[in-house]
C-alpha cells in the first residue's frame, strides 16, 4: 500500500503515460521514468527489506551507485530499479530479504 | 567475441560528450558506452529525452545552466560517433577490452584508444537513522526533477553542505515547493579557512556570481547553520530530523529528507584497472594519479572529466576535449601540430575553470563527524557494519579497508564498497593516527557491476566458439 507521500508531476505532454503493476497494483508512470522513480511517484518510499537485518529500504542516490532500490522486475530479482527504464505492463515487486535460492531455479 | 574499434569511450556526461566531438571532427569513428539512455550524464539527465518542451520546462525551473549541455548533446549526435545508451560497463581490462551489459546481453569492444569518462557519485553522508526509506540524495531529488518531473508534495527537508544543496533548494522554489527547512553542517570558521584561497577563485567570478544568487534565492527557506548530531527519526518510513544548532536540539517533522555533502570521483573503474590513486587531502577523496591528456599510465587508456578528481561539468568538457584531441593523435587523425593548436585554447579556458576548485573545497569540506561519523551509525548499508564495529576491528589490529572484510565484510555487499569506502577508511585513519593514503582503500575487482550466467552466455551466442573460447 502507499505510504502517506507523494510527489506531484509537473505537466509534460510530450511523454505519454504507462502502467506498471506494483505488489499487484497498478500504478501510473510516465515514458522515460526509472522503475523507482515510478514507484516513489506513486507515493512507495519503502521499495525492500535487507537480507541482513530486514530493515526497510528505499531508493536513495538513483544513479545506480547504491544498490538500496533492487526490486523484482518481471521475474527477475534483484535489479537496481533506478537503472531500469519503465515498461508499459511491467510486473514489480519489493525484494523481502536475500534473494530465495530455490524460488531462483524454479 | 569482441569488436575492434578504434576509439571507445565510457560515459555520455560532458566529458564524455566532448572528448567523442573532438575526436569524431578529426575523422576518428567513437563508440561512445552509458548507462543512461539518452546522453548528457547527470548533470545534464533528462535534457536530451524530450525534445522542445523539455527545454522550455527546464528554463523556468532548473536554471539557464542546465541548458549548456544542449550544444554537448548536440555536437556528439554526428556522423562517426555510435552513442550506445543503457549499457552497464562491468570490466575495462588494461587491455583495453570492454565488457558491457546490454539490453540483457553483453557486448565486448576491443578498443584501439580509451578514454574513461565515468564521472562523479555524491559522497554518501553516514548519520544515524540514514537508511530510513525517504532518505536520499540531493542528486536524487534532482535527477526525479529532471528525469520525470517530479516535486515532493510532502514536507521536504535538505540537509548538509555544498553547492547542490543549495541548488537544489532554489530549483525547488522555482517550481513553487518550498522545503520545510535547509540544514546546513558546515562547521564554523570555514570562511575564515578559506579566504586565502579566495583570490584565486576570483579568476573564475562566474561562480562565485551565481553562488551568490542562489544563497539569496533560498533566503525564504527555513535555515539552521553549523547543525551537528544529526538524527533522521522514523519507524517504517522517515518522520523527521533532529539536530542540534544555534544553541539548542531541533526537530523538523518531514516525509523526504535530501542529503548532501559534496561529490567524488567514481573510482571503481580506475580502482579495478589497478591504477595508482592519490589521497586529496583537500577533497577528502582519492583520485587516480593522471598525466598530460589526462594519461593514465596504462598505455591507450586516459581519464577525462571528475572520475579524475572533482572538476565541474564545465572543466569535465574542456578535459575530454584535450583526451579526444590526444586520441585523434595516437590514432594518427591529427598531427601533433593540429592537435595543440586546437588544444591550445581549451588549455586556457580549463585553467580558468579550474580557478575557484580549491575556494569551494575548502569552504565545504564535510564536517569530520560526517567522515568518521558516531558508533552507532550505518556505515555499510548493505551489509549493516556500523561504525563502532570498525572501530573495535581497529583495536583488535585490523589496519586497513581490506582487512575489515574478513572481520564483518564490510564492502562486500552489492555496492561493492562504493558507499562506504571512503567512510571505513577515514574512520580507521582516524582510529590509527594516521592519513586515509596510508590505511588505503578496497582492493576492486570485476566484474564491477552483477552480471548473470544467462547475460554472459549471450556473449557466445554471437560468436565464433573458437574464438570465444
Amino acid at each position: 500500500m502507499p505510504d502517506a507521500f507523494a510527489f506531484t508531476r509537473l505537466p509534460d505532454p510530450s511523454r505519454q503515460k504507462l502502467t506498471l503493476d506494483f505488489e499487484g497494483v497498478a500504478i501510473e508512470a510516465s515514458v522515460g521514468d526509472s522503475v523507482a522513480a515510478a514507484v516513489l511517484a506513486a507515493g512507495h518510499r519503502l521499495t525492500r527489506t535487507t537480507p541482513v537485518g530486514g530493515s526497510g529500504r528505499g531508493p536513495y542516490c538513483m544513479m545506480g551507485v547504491c544498490f538500496d532500490c533492487l526490486m523484482e522486475i518481471d521475474g527477475e530479482q534483484n535489479r537496481q530499479a533506478c537503472m531500469v527504464e519503465a515498461r508499459d505492463g511491467m510486473k514489480v515487486r519489493r525484494m523481502r530479504g536475500a534473494r530465495p535460492l530455490a524460488e531462483a531455479r524454479a | 567475441m569482441s569488436r575492434g574499434v578504434p576509439l571507445l569511450i565510457v560515459g555520455a556526461g560532458p566529458a564524455g560528450l566532448a572528448a567523442a566531438a573532438a575526436a569524431a571532427e578529426a575523422g576518428v569513428t567513437v563508440t561512445l558506452l552509458d548507462n543512461q539512455s539518452s546522453p548528457g550524464g547527470q548533470i545534464y539527465r533528462g535534457l536530451a529525452a524530450g525534445g522542445a518542451a523539455r527545454e522550455a520546462l527546464g528554463v523556468d525551473y532548473l536554471g539557464a545552466d542546465y541548458l549548456k549541455g544542449l550544444p554537448l548533446i548536440d555536437a556528439a549526435r554526428r556522423e562517426g560517433i555510435a552513442h550506445l545508451g543503457g549499457a552497464s560497463v562491468w570490466e575495462v581490462s588494461r587491455e583495453r577490452r570492454v565488457q558491457a551489459t546490454r539490453q540483457g546481453k553483453v557486448e565486448a569492444w576491443q578498443a584501439d584508444r580509451l578514454i574513461l569518462a565515468n564521472g562523479a557519485m555524491e559522497r554518501p553522508m553516514p548519520f544515524p537513522g540514514w537508511t530510513l526509506p525517504g532518505v536520499m540524495t540531493a542528486g536524487a531529488g534532482q535527477i526525479l526533477l529532471k528525469a520525470s518531473g517530479l516535486l515532493p508534495q510532502g514536507r521536504v527537508v535538505l540537509a548538509g553542505s555544498g553547492p547542490l544543496l543549495i541548488l537544489l533548494a532554489s530549483q525547488y522554489l522555482r517550481a513553487g515547493v518550498t522545503p520545510a527547512a535547509l540544514v546546513e553542517t558546515t562547521p564554523g570558521g570555514r570562511l575564515g579557512q578559506a579566504l586565502s584561497l579566495l583570490p584565486g577563485a576570483l579568476r573564475a567570478p562566474a561562480y562565485l556570481t551565481k553562488g551568490m544568487g542562489l544563497l539569496r534565492a533560498v533566503r525564504r527557506i527555513p535555515r539552521y547553520r553549523q547543525a551537528r548530531d544529526l538524527r533522521a527519526e522514523g519507524g517504517e518510513t522517515v518522520e523527521a530530523l533532529s539536530f542540534t544548532a544555534q544553541g539548542g536540539r531541533h526537530r523538523v517533522a518531514c516525509d523526504l529528507l535530501l542529503l548532501h555533502q559534496g561529490v567524488v570521483p567514481n573510482l571503481q573503474i580506475t580502482r579495478a584497472l589497478g591504477l595508482a590513486h592519490d589521497w586529496d587531502d583537500r577533497a577528502r577523496c582519492w583520485r587516480p594519479r593522471l598525466g598530460d591528456w589526462g594519461a593514465s599510465g596504462i598505455d591507450g587508456i586516459a581519464v577525462a572529466g571528475d572520475g579524475g578528481g572533482i572538476v565541474g561539468a564545465a572543466a569535465a568538457a574542456l578535459q575530454g576535449r584535450l583526451a579526444g584531441l590526444q586520441a585523434a593523435h595516437q590514432l594518427s587523425a591529427l598531427s601533433a601540430d593540429e592537435r595543440d593548436r586546437r588544444a591550445a585554447p581549451v588549455k586556457r579556458a580549463l585553467a580558468r575553470e579550474q580557478a575557484a576548485r580549491p575556494f569551494l573545497d575548502r569552504l565545504y569540506a564535510p564536517g569530520e563527524a560526517f567522515l568518521s561519523p558516531a558508533d552507532e551509525t550505518l556505515v555499510c548499508r548493505c551489509e549493516e557494519v556500523r561504525a563502532g564495529q570498525i572501530r573495535a576491528w581497529v583495536g583488535l589490529g585490523c589496519s586497513g579497508p581490506n582487512q575489515t572484510k574478513a572481520f564483518g565484510r564490510p564492502g562486500m555487499g552489492p555496492c561493492q564498497g562504493r558507499m562506504c569506502g571512503l567512510t571505513v577508511a577515514e574512520i580507521i585513519a582516524k582510529e590509527r593516527g594516521v592519513s586515509p593514503a596510508e590505511v588505503g582503500y578496497y582492493r576492486i575487482r570485476p566484474p564491477i557491476l552483477p552480471v548473470t550466467l544467462g547475460e554472459l552466455a549471450s556473449l557466445e551466442d554471437d560468436a565464433d566458439h573458437a574464438e570465444a573460447l
